[in-house]
């Protein structure tokens, strides 16, 4: 049986674990049960500070503490992360301070709550500012190592992390998994699938079906859409010569347009980009919600076939 | 008023019922909020909101605003009380396609007029609608309902210093002061102090009431109306218990977002006199 976690379980996890550098520091909007920084809270009280239901304010609280030498993990829902979007731009990433933001229950995935819950936008909106890696890993293990790598990092991130469990793929693979690197998990000549967060699990089914068609698909983790590693990208583009994106996002700014930037600037191979098809989510199941916005297993694989059909 | 004290506690102890069975049915929602802001609801709409269900885009209606969109049973149940939505439709809460989605949704629901679901952004709709009833000659009034941990966030207060300098004595506020919000009590998250003496520097017009006294609630919905508080915004701070009528809810933060199981659900049918112990 695969193990099933949530991502933003291995974000809390990596908290604890980097609670010993004492200059980190653990930033709340009253969502920590949620985002799962709650279990820092609990253990460290002193370095955690509550900014109640104020997003704005936290994040430049967070400026304030990074430019004072601390290194500060804020985190609040996907979606109220984008009310803060300013104070991120000239707060944040214009000085380069390195504040680290966290979006839990991103994308339609996140199911019931609905359309006002459902971030299909955070990845393009943080994609578009200098200095801000942007990352959406697939499992605990995965998003638990790329946290823990971000104090070295010394510049703003942004991460989305997940609600609901998903396949757990990097048990005892911790060493393989580095900020902007993609991770090819499976290999085939035929068409490559690039796929962030929940859709990783996803785009492995499609290759399995597509598999028992005879063909064979190479599908990559790009857990780091920002900066995009484009060194993977030509290699499997010229290996595949057809690719497909999967994100549950809207299929305008996310991992398709990382992607396809990349491509026109260096390589040619047609791209089919599964995505939110740019319209609002709605009350749903997180499985109900893949189907509805066309975006599951079955949607990668026709895709896959449609990339070849064009190359 | 043709509504007696006691027919208002009626209305709103059915409304509780459907609360309890909506979120035991999804399995998921807000039951805190909603039980802590039924009382208020019941009596609003039972007594006082122009409104024409059959007609729920009535362009002179009284509009209501759920600003604490999460708190969307209780705004569902007095819907179905009131006959804009069936109570057949109450079973739709969160499933795919129906009407009663997460949050009030103002594209999905009749009866709904604010897409909620984002925190502090209700009040700012309320004096867009409140000036637009001005401009319009209309004596349509927009009454917005936000929380107090709502209260945190820095647009409200954006909104709360805008309409009182535009003397909009057509909006008015009622705040669900249950004292608890997402993570824990409002006094561990964010200590918000003096409440009414903020309003009040805000240049509101301020009444505190008991927001389960359906008697309190009556005079506090007078004090609204009343034409001397009508020369700017009024908000009426209605001191409430999250989850309010189901002893193991009543001011437990477990229960601002989690269902009761069936046991739990089961035991809250007998509190609420819908079944005998
Ligand atoms: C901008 C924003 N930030 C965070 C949330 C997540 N959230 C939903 S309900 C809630 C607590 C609300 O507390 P309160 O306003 O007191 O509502 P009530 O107690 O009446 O349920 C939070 C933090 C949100 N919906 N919107
Ligand atoms: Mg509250």
């Amino acid at each position: 049986m695969t193990r099933m976690a949530a991502t933003r379980d291995g974000y809390g996890q990596a908290l604890l674990d980097l609670a010993g550098n004492e200059k980190v520091v653990v930033l709340e909007a009253d969502l920590g049960k949620s985002t799962k920084s709650l279990h820092f809270r609990k253990a460290y009280p002193d370095r955690t500070i509550s900014c109640g239901i104020g997003e704005q304010n936290m994040l430049l609280v967070g400026a304030g503490m990074a430019a004072s030498g601390y290194i500060p993990f804020a985190s609040t829902f996907a979606i109220f992360t984008e009310r803060a979007f300013e104070q991120m731009r000239n707060g944040i990433a214009r000085p380069n301070l390195a504040v680290h933001l966290c979006g839990s229950h991103g994308g339609t995935h996140t199911g019931t709550d609905g359309s006002s819950a459902q971030s299909i936008e955070d990845l393009a909106i943080f994609r578009t500012l200098p200095n801000v890696v942007v990352m959406h890993p697939c499992d605990d293990v995965s998003t638990r190592v790329l946290t823990m790598q971000l104090p070295a990092l010394g510049t703003p991130s942004y991460m989305r992390t997940a609600r609901n469990k998903t396949p757990v793929l990097y048990d005892g693979r911790e060493d393989e998994i580095k900020i902007g690197k993609g991770i090819i998990l499976t290999e085939g000549n035929d068409v490559a699938i690039v796929a962030c967060g929940v859709l990783v699990s996803e785009s492995l089914k499609a290759a399995e079906s597509l598999k028992a068609e005879g063909i064979h698909a190479t599908v990559v983790d790009m857990h780091t859409l920002k900066p995009i590693d484009g060194e993977l990208i030509d290699t499997i583009a010229t290996r595949c010569g057809a690719l497909v994106t999967a994100e549950d996002h809207n299929v305008i700014g996310g991992l398709g347009s990382a992607v396809a930037e990349h491509l026109v600037a260096n390589i040619f191979a047609p791209l089919e980009m599964v995505g939110v098809p740019d319209r609002f989510g709605e009350s749903g199941q997180a499985d109900e919600m893949l189907e509805v916005m066309q975006i599951s297993a079955h949607y990668i694989a026709l895709a896959a076939k449609k990339a070849i059909s064009r190359k | 008023m043709t509504k007696s004290i006691s027919d208002l506690e009626e209305i709103a102890r059915k409304c509780r019922v459907e609360i309890v069975k909506m979120v035991h049915r999804a399995q998921a929602g807000h039951p805190g909020g909603s039980l802590s802001e039924i009382d208020l609801l019941a009596a609003l709409y039972a007594t006082r909101m122009r409104v024409r269900p059959d007609e729920p885009k009535w362009g002179d209606r009284d509009l209501f605003i759920l600003s604490k969109g999460h708190a969307s049973p209780g705004m569902y149940s007095i819907l179905a009380e009131m006959g804009f939505i069936s109570h057949e439709d109450l079973k739709s809460y969160r499933v795919l396609g129906g009407i009663c989605q997460g949050h009030v949704d103002m594209k999905w629901c009749p009866g709904v007029d604010f897409s909620a679901g984002s925190l502090g952004m209700g009040l700012s709709f309320g004096m867009g609608c409140a000036t637009a009833a001005r401009l319009d000659g209309s004596d349509r009034r927009a009454f917005v309902m936000i929380g107090d941990g709502e209260m945190q966030e820095g647009s409200v207060w954006e909104a709360a210093m805008a309409a009182a300098h535009h003397e909009l004595g057509n909006l008015k506020v009622i705040l669900d002061r249950n004292r608890i919000q997402n993570d824990d009590f409002c006094e561990v998250q964010m200590r918000m102090f003096d409440i009414p003496a903020k309003w009040k520097a805000f240049g509101w017009n301020v009444k505190e009431i008991d927001g389960h006294n359906m008697t309190e609630v009556m005079e506090g919905l007078d004090f609204l109306e009343a034409p001397e508080n009508c020369n700017g915004p009024s908000i009426l701070i209605a001191h409430t218990i999250k989850g309010a009528g189901i002893s193991y809810m009543e001011n437990n933060p477990s229960f601002h977002g989690a269902a009761p199981n069936d046991e739990q659900f089961h035991q809250a049918m007998i509190e609420l006199g819908e079944v005998e112990a």
